[in-house]
Protein backbone atom coordinates (compact mmCIF):
# COMPACT_ATOMS: atom_id res chain seq x y z
CA UNK A 1 0.00 0.00 0.00
CA UNK A 2 1.30 3.37 -1.08
CA UNK A 3 0.48 6.55 0.53
CA UNK A 4 -2.40 8.06 -1.45
CA UNK A 5 -0.94 11.06 -3.63
CA UNK A 6 -1.37 14.19 -3.67
CA UNK A 7 -2.59 15.97 -6.92
CA UNK A 8 -2.30 19.93 -7.37
CA UNK A 9 -4.04 22.00 -9.99
CA UNK A 10 -2.95 25.51 -10.82
CA UNK A 11 -5.88 28.23 -11.80
CA UNK A 12 -5.84 31.99 -12.44
CA UNK A 13 -8.95 33.04 -11.60
CA UNK A 14 -10.39 37.14 -11.76
CA UNK A 15 -12.06 38.47 -8.57
CA UNK A 16 -12.99 42.22 -8.29
CA UNK A 17 -9.61 42.75 -7.29
CA UNK A 18 -7.84 41.52 -10.42
CA UNK A 19 -6.10 38.24 -10.98
CA UNK A 20 -5.45 35.69 -8.31
CA UNK A 21 -3.29 32.32 -8.38
CA UNK A 22 -5.66 29.36 -7.00
CA UNK A 23 -3.35 26.33 -6.07
CA UNK A 24 -5.83 23.32 -5.60
CA UNK A 25 -4.89 20.35 -3.64
CA UNK A 26 -6.50 16.67 -4.07
CA UNK A 27 -6.06 13.61 -2.01
CA UNK A 28 -3.03 13.45 1.08
CA UNK A 29 -0.99 16.51 2.16
CA UNK A 30 1.84 14.23 3.86
CA UNK A 31 5.39 14.40 3.70
CA UNK A 32 5.30 12.26 0.39
CA UNK A 33 4.17 15.35 -1.11
CA UNK A 34 6.99 17.79 -0.61
CA UNK A 35 7.37 17.77 -4.69
CA UNK A 36 3.73 18.61 -4.99
CA UNK A 37 3.55 21.52 -2.61
CA UNK A 38 6.67 23.13 -3.05
CA UNK A 39 7.18 21.74 -6.54
CA UNK A 40 3.97 23.71 -7.41
CA UNK A 41 4.91 26.40 -5.46
CA UNK A 42 8.06 27.24 -6.94
CA UNK A 43 6.59 27.01 -10.75
CA UNK A 44 4.06 29.93 -10.03
CA UNK A 45 4.44 33.04 -12.19
CA UNK A 46 7.17 35.59 -11.31
CA UNK A 47 4.36 37.94 -11.16
CA UNK A 48 2.06 35.49 -9.03
CA UNK A 49 1.23 38.31 -5.89
CA UNK A 50 -2.10 36.53 -4.54
CA UNK A 51 -2.70 33.71 -3.76
CA UNK A 52 -5.49 31.02 -2.73
CA UNK A 53 -5.00 27.70 -1.10
CA UNK A 54 -7.97 24.98 -1.99
CA UNK A 55 -8.40 22.76 0.36
CA UNK A 56 -11.77 21.47 -0.53
CA UNK A 57 -10.80 18.22 -2.06
CA UNK A 58 -8.21 17.02 0.94
CA UNK A 59 -8.96 13.65 2.14
CA UNK A 60 -5.76 13.44 4.31
CA UNK A 61 -3.79 15.72 6.45
CA UNK A 62 -1.14 15.39 9.06
CA UNK A 63 1.41 17.61 10.80
CA UNK A 64 4.48 16.43 8.18
CA UNK A 65 1.44 18.15 5.46
CA UNK A 66 1.11 21.17 7.50
CA UNK A 67 4.77 21.45 7.66
CA UNK A 68 4.92 21.20 4.02
CA UNK A 69 2.11 24.67 4.32
CA UNK A 70 4.16 26.52 6.20
CA UNK A 71 7.01 26.26 3.92
CA UNK A 72 5.33 27.11 1.35
CA UNK A 73 3.67 30.25 3.41
CA UNK A 74 7.52 31.03 4.54
CA UNK A 75 8.38 31.32 0.49
CA UNK A 76 5.69 33.44 -0.19
CA UNK A 77 6.50 35.73 3.18
CA UNK A 78 9.98 35.98 1.22
CA UNK A 79 8.25 37.18 -2.13
CA UNK A 80 6.10 39.69 -0.79
CA UNK A 81 2.79 37.47 -1.56
CA UNK A 82 -0.21 37.32 0.23
CA UNK A 83 -1.38 33.85 0.98
CA UNK A 84 -5.03 33.24 2.08
CA UNK A 85 -7.05 29.69 2.58
CA UNK A 86 -10.34 28.09 1.80
CA UNK A 87 -12.37 24.70 1.74
CA UNK A 88 -10.45 23.55 5.02
CA UNK A 89 -12.74 21.04 7.27
CA UNK A 90 -13.84 22.75 10.50
CA UNK A 91 -11.54 20.48 12.11
CA UNK A 92 -8.68 21.21 10.19
CA UNK A 93 -9.80 25.27 10.73
CA UNK A 94 -9.21 24.01 14.46
CA UNK A 95 -5.84 22.31 13.64
CA UNK A 96 -4.45 25.48 11.99
CA UNK A 97 -5.97 27.78 14.54
CA UNK A 98 -3.94 25.62 17.41
CA UNK A 99 -0.96 25.47 15.62
CA UNK A 100 -0.93 29.37 14.79
CA UNK A 101 -1.09 29.36 10.96
CA UNK A 102 -3.92 31.85 11.37
CA UNK A 103 -1.67 34.74 11.58
CA UNK A 104 -0.18 33.97 8.34
CA UNK A 105 -2.72 33.08 6.37
CA UNK A 106 -7.08 33.65 6.90
CA UNK A 107 -8.51 30.59 6.57
CA UNK A 108 -12.45 30.72 4.51
CA UNK A 109 -15.41 29.00 4.16
CA UNK A 110 -15.34 29.04 0.38
CA UNK A 111 -13.62 30.43 -3.07
CA UNK A 112 -15.60 33.40 -3.22
CA UNK A 113 -15.13 34.80 0.61
CA UNK A 114 -11.66 33.99 0.17
CA UNK A 115 -11.30 36.02 -3.20
CA UNK A 116 -13.20 39.19 -1.40
CA UNK A 117 -10.96 39.22 1.46
CA UNK A 118 -8.01 39.86 -1.27
CA UNK A 119 -10.07 43.42 -1.76
CA UNK A 120 -11.31 44.16 1.69
CA UNK B 1 -21.90 -0.08 25.84
CA UNK B 2 -21.33 -1.98 29.13
CA UNK B 3 -19.01 -2.16 31.84
CA UNK B 4 -16.66 -4.81 30.00
CA UNK B 5 -14.10 -3.34 28.04
CA UNK B 6 -14.06 -4.63 24.58
CA UNK B 7 -10.07 -4.49 23.35
CA UNK B 8 -8.62 -4.06 19.46
CA UNK B 9 -5.53 -4.74 18.81
CA UNK B 10 -3.37 -3.83 15.72
CA UNK B 11 -0.09 -4.48 14.07
CA UNK B 12 0.86 -2.26 11.42
CA UNK B 13 4.19 -2.27 9.75
CA UNK B 14 6.63 0.91 10.54
CA UNK B 15 5.32 2.16 6.98
CA UNK B 16 4.36 5.62 6.17
CA UNK B 17 0.51 5.78 5.31
CA UNK B 18 -0.31 2.93 7.03
CA UNK B 19 -1.22 4.86 10.26
CA UNK B 20 -4.71 5.80 7.99
CA UNK B 21 -5.23 1.63 9.20
CA UNK B 22 -5.51 2.65 12.71
CA UNK B 23 -6.98 6.18 12.50
CA UNK B 24 -9.81 4.52 10.44
CA UNK B 25 -10.19 1.65 13.30
CA UNK B 26 -10.03 4.11 15.98
CA UNK B 27 -12.74 6.08 14.72
CA UNK B 28 -14.83 3.33 13.31
CA UNK B 29 -14.33 1.92 17.38
CA UNK B 30 -15.24 5.87 18.79
CA UNK B 31 -18.44 5.97 16.45
CA UNK B 32 -19.85 2.64 17.47
CA UNK B 33 -19.84 4.02 20.89
CA UNK B 34 -21.54 7.38 20.21
CA UNK B 35 -18.53 9.64 20.13
CA UNK B 36 -19.39 13.22 18.23
CA UNK B 37 -17.84 13.57 14.84
CA UNK B 38 -16.01 16.17 15.89
CA UNK B 39 -14.42 14.73 18.71
CA UNK B 40 -13.63 11.79 15.90
CA UNK B 41 -11.79 13.97 14.05
CA UNK B 42 -10.10 14.48 16.75
CA UNK B 43 -9.37 11.28 17.62
CA UNK B 44 -8.36 10.55 13.93
CA UNK B 45 -5.64 13.16 13.94
CA UNK B 46 -4.14 12.04 17.46
CA UNK B 47 -3.81 8.22 16.61
CA UNK B 48 -2.33 8.97 12.88
CA UNK B 49 0.33 11.65 14.83
CA UNK B 50 0.87 8.89 17.23
CA UNK B 51 1.36 6.01 14.38
CA UNK B 52 3.93 7.96 12.58
CA UNK B 53 5.82 9.38 15.93
CA UNK B 54 6.19 5.54 16.33
CA UNK B 55 7.27 4.74 12.77
CA UNK B 56 9.98 7.57 12.16
CA UNK B 57 10.88 8.31 15.86
CA UNK B 58 10.35 4.60 17.55
CA UNK B 59 10.96 1.75 14.85
CA UNK B 60 13.17 4.28 12.61
CA UNK B 61 11.24 3.34 9.26
CA UNK B 62 12.41 -0.32 9.58
CA UNK B 63 9.63 -2.10 8.17
CA UNK B 64 10.37 -4.98 9.94
CA UNK B 65 9.05 -3.59 12.84
CA UNK B 66 5.55 -3.22 13.39
CA UNK B 67 3.83 -0.67 15.61
CA UNK B 68 1.29 -1.76 18.06
CA UNK B 69 -1.74 -0.21 18.22
CA UNK B 70 -4.12 -1.05 21.01
CA UNK B 71 -7.81 0.21 21.44
CA UNK B 72 -10.01 -0.46 24.76
CA UNK B 73 -13.51 0.35 24.40
CA UNK B 74 -14.60 1.04 28.19
CA UNK B 75 -18.24 2.11 29.43
CA UNK B 76 -17.42 5.80 29.07
CA UNK B 77 -13.66 6.29 27.38
CA UNK B 78 -11.65 5.05 24.27
CA UNK B 79 -8.40 4.42 25.48
CA UNK B 80 -5.68 3.92 22.59
CA UNK B 81 -2.65 3.05 22.84
CA UNK B 82 0.20 3.23 20.53
CA UNK B 83 3.53 1.00 20.93
CA UNK B 84 6.82 0.88 18.96
CA UNK B 85 10.12 -0.58 20.15
CA UNK B 86 11.78 2.76 20.43
CA UNK B 87 13.28 4.42 23.80
CA UNK B 88 10.36 6.76 24.04
CA UNK B 89 9.65 10.22 23.01
CA UNK B 90 12.00 12.84 23.76
CA UNK B 91 9.95 15.44 25.12
CA UNK B 92 6.35 16.03 25.30
CA UNK B 93 3.97 18.36 22.86
CA UNK B 94 5.67 21.76 23.30
CA UNK B 95 2.80 24.55 21.42
CA UNK B 96 4.66 25.19 17.88
CA UNK B 97 6.21 28.53 17.75
CA UNK B 98 4.23 29.95 14.52
CA UNK B 99 6.54 33.00 14.08
CA UNK B 100 10.02 31.28 14.93
CA UNK B 101 8.64 28.81 11.95
CA UNK B 102 8.22 31.23 10.29
CA UNK B 103 11.39 32.96 10.58
CA UNK B 104 13.19 29.97 9.88
CA UNK B 105 14.38 29.84 13.76
CA UNK B 106 12.70 26.49 14.84
CA UNK B 107 11.63 23.59 12.13
CA UNK B 108 8.19 23.47 10.01
CA UNK B 109 8.03 20.27 11.39
CA UNK B 110 7.35 18.77 14.97
CA UNK B 111 3.62 19.33 15.35
CA UNK B 112 2.62 16.03 16.36
CA UNK B 113 2.95 15.65 20.19
CA UNK B 114 1.48 19.00 20.44
CA UNK B 115 -1.94 18.24 18.61
CA UNK B 116 -1.88 14.96 20.25
CA UNK B 117 -2.11 16.57 24.01
CA UNK B 118 -4.40 19.15 22.60
CA UNK B 119 -6.84 17.03 20.89
CA UNK B 120 -7.25 14.37 23.38
CA UNK B 121 -8.52 14.50 26.64
CA UNK B 122 -5.87 12.37 28.41
CA UNK B 123 -2.30 11.91 26.74
CA UNK B 124 0.57 10.44 27.93
CA UNK B 125 4.26 9.07 26.32
CA UNK B 126 6.03 5.96 28.36
CA UNK B 127 9.52 5.33 27.90
CA UNK B 128 10.37 1.42 27.99
CA UNK B 129 13.31 1.22 25.80
CA UNK B 130 13.14 -2.76 27.18
CA UNK B 131 9.32 -3.67 26.49
CA UNK B 132 8.81 -1.28 24.26
CA UNK B 133 8.10 2.35 24.48
CA UNK B 134 4.28 3.36 24.02
CA UNK B 135 1.54 6.48 23.45
CA UNK B 136 -1.91 6.12 25.69
CA UNK B 137 -4.13 8.88 24.62
CA UNK B 138 -8.14 9.12 26.03
CA UNK B 139 -11.32 10.48 24.74
CA UNK B 140 -14.20 10.40 27.08
CA UNK B 141 -17.59 10.14 26.03
CA UNK B 142 -18.89 12.98 28.95
CA UNK B 143 -16.25 15.73 27.22
CA UNK B 144 -16.37 18.82 29.11
CA UNK B 145 -13.57 20.71 27.52
CA UNK B 146 -13.93 22.96 24.61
Amino acid sequence: MQEKSTQVKMDEVQCAGGFITVIRFEGDITSASETAVLGTYKGLPDDARRILLDFSKVEYLNSSGIALVIQMMIAASKHGQTIKTFGLTPHFQKVFTMVGITKYTSLHPDEQTACAAFDA
Amino acid sequence: MDNNPSTIELHIPSRLGYEKIAMNTAASAARIMGFTDERIEDLKTAVAEACINAMEHGNKLDESLSVGVVLSMNADSLEVKVRDTGAGAPGHGIAPDIDKKMHEEEKARGMGMFLIQALVDEAEWVSSPRTGSYARMVIHLHHTGE
